[in-house]
């Protein structure tokens, strides 16, 4: 029997699940900096491409998208997993995988609207005069937070501290140690939509990073990070309180 | 008509046996899964739900595996125990949810009549989280019974309710057995299983110890070794007494005062002791029973 890809209900659920908690809260508060920064930054130096990339880039992909993501993601599963209301949703005849591509289907929403539309629009305010400077960054922004939003959903299924274990995650690898070391490059979702950014805008984010690697890259992370939370929900041990 | 079958399984968390070599057939009518808390009733019920792999052995609902093949949920209804549901839903929004995850063709029209059984009409558009703890439990109820299973399995559904809608309950569980249903749940109070249940399981310490109608089951319980303390106002002459009936099998004079006493059989033993010391004239100051708790009733049944 085959199920549909994605589940109304469950993506309305999803909506509900994130809005319905005080963390949604957060996502709105992020885009908020990142544009008050952008119309501040304008209004004190003008249309200045240096400053553009330090906030588009610095503040945009390497902390608001992913904290979006971060936010989204584990505000549709984490919660569901940790109390074992999941087991509403998994008591059900529908693939596995129906529930996780609903699920990443409203993450990859809020990434939207919270993260590569605000990227969007701060660049439109930065520098007025080349829209393909903010398009770039929105176009690499979204794919950035898909790709986080399915690495989110594989830790929220495999640990209980996905929140925890995400924030060490970005702070430690994509932070500390992407800055410091040239390899990470490779293996950081940060800096593969900074490839993707640089093909759209005139601008130089990393150094020898193809561009065929960088989206190869993120389609594999988003594809198998999906298809591997599925995987792992269907042998989800439901514990009781004992 | 449906049947769970649980053969040989046993499940272990590390080095910690939940459930040890457990068989059982669990049939149509009310079945009720007896045992002390931590006994390995909610491992079970896990297990027979397709949300724990048993290490060994297997669980099949009509022959068909549970673990990993959500298509049994077709004809399963769970109710888990947690208490966490979608608080920012109402009830209504809650089961129709459930109603449409398992695709039903008129899924209001579903949720509407299981709402109307279990008695939630009234509270149905409130939020969930201004319910109290036995209407959470109902909405539960009515959720894992939007798609009209043909197997029901309750863990610990009679937890945090109030007399009447235990009766309540009690009442929708016993129509839904004598519907031909399949259903299953679990407590530790046996005065609560056999008024419900056709069928009662006892497990303890993870392992299957008792099965059996109610009645055999009471048997079992009541006829165990039972030991008393007594204090009267002659404990030498009161225990040669006793110690003579047949219903006694030891008695113990202790050093503090007071007479340790094991009786055989219970129902013999509470009508002689009145009787013997109002012959002698012994006056009875205290009768308590020492190993009244439920898991020392429940280990009486384990014991090798």
């Amino acid at each position: 029997m085959t199920s549909p890809v994605v589940s109304r209900t469950i993506v309305r659920l999803g909506v509900r699940s994130i809005f319905g908690r005080w963390r949604g809260a957060l996502l709105f508060v992020l885009p908020a900096v990142l544009i008050g920064l952008s119309v501040l930054a304008r209004a004190l130096v003008g249309q200045d491409d240096e400053g553009a990339r330090h906030t588009l880039y610095g503040l945009g992909l390497v902390v608001i998208v992913p904290l979006v993501a971060l936010l989204a993601t584990s505000g549709l599963l984490a919660p569901e997993i940790d109390d074992g209301s999941i087991s509403y949703l998994l008591a059900k005849p529908i693939s596995r995988h129906t529930i996780v591509t609903s699920k990443l289907l409203v993450a990859a929403a809020c990434v939207l609207a919270f993260a590569a539309l605000p990227v969007l629009v701060a660049g439109l305010v930065l520098l007025t005069d080349t829209p393909s400077y903010a398009v770039g960054f929105a176009v690499g922004a979204l794919a950035e937070g898909v790709a986080y939003c399915a690495l989110f959903a594989l830790l929220s299924v495999l640990t209980r501290h996905a929140v925890v274990v995400g924030l060490i995650y970005l702070l430690v690898w994509e932070g500390l140690l992407g800055g410091l070391l040239d390899g990470v490059r490779w293996l950081s979702v940060t800096r593969w939509s900074a490839a993707v950014v640089q093909q759209v805008a005139d601008v130089s984010l990393v150094d020898d990073l193809p561009l065929a690697y960088a989206v190869l890259a993120l389609t594999v992370v988003i594809v198998a990070g999906a298809w591997q939370t599925g995987r792992a929900l269907r042998a989800f041990n439901l514990t009781g309180d004992e | 008509m449906s049947e769970i079958r649980i053969d040989h399984v046993s499940r272990w968390y590390r080095n910690v046996v939940a459930v040890n070599d457990v068989t059982m057939t669990i049939g149509p009518g009310v079945t009720g899964l007896l045992g002390p808390n931590g006994a390995g009733k909610s491992t079970l019920i896990a297990m027979m739900s397709g949300f724990l792999a048993p290490s060994t052995g297997t669980v099949t609902l009509d022959g068909e595996p549970l673990w990993r093949n959500e298509q049994v949920y077709r004809k399963l209804g769970l109710v888990p125990e947690r208490e966490a549901l979608f608080d920012y839903l109402t009830g209504r929004q809650f089961v129709v949810a459930n109603a449409e995850l398992h695709g039903l063709a008129d899924p209001g029209a579903a949720a509407q009549r299981a709402i109307a059984l279990i008695e939630m009409t009234d509270a149905q558009d409130r939020e969930i989280s201004t319910y109290s703890k036995g209407m959470r439990q109902r909405i539960k109820m009515a959720s894992a019974l939007a798609h009209d299973p043909a197997v029901l399995l309750l863990d610990e559904p009679f937890n945090g309710m109030d007399p009447r809608q235990r009766i309540h309950l009690m009442e929708l569980l016993r129509t839904m057995g004598a519907e031909g249903r399949t259903v299953l749940f679990s407590s530790h109070i046996l005065e609560e299983v056999e008024q419900v249940a056709r069928q009662i399981e006892v497990v303890v310490a993870g392992r299957h110890a008792a099965s059996g109608d109610f009645g055999a089951i009471r048997r079992l319980m009541t006829d165990r070794p039972n030991r008393f303390v007594l204090r009267t106002g002659d404990d030498r002459l009161m225990a040669s007494v006793l110690l003579a009936d047949t219903s006694v099998r030891g008695a113990r004079l202790r050093s503090e005062g007071g007479i340790e006493l094991e009786a055989s059989d219970f129902g013999r033993f509470s009508e002689v002791l009145p009787r013997l010391a109002r012959e002698h004239g012994v006056r009875l100051h205290e009768v308590t029973p020492t190993d009244e708790s439920l898991e020392s009733v429940f280990s009486y049944l384990v014991a090798p």
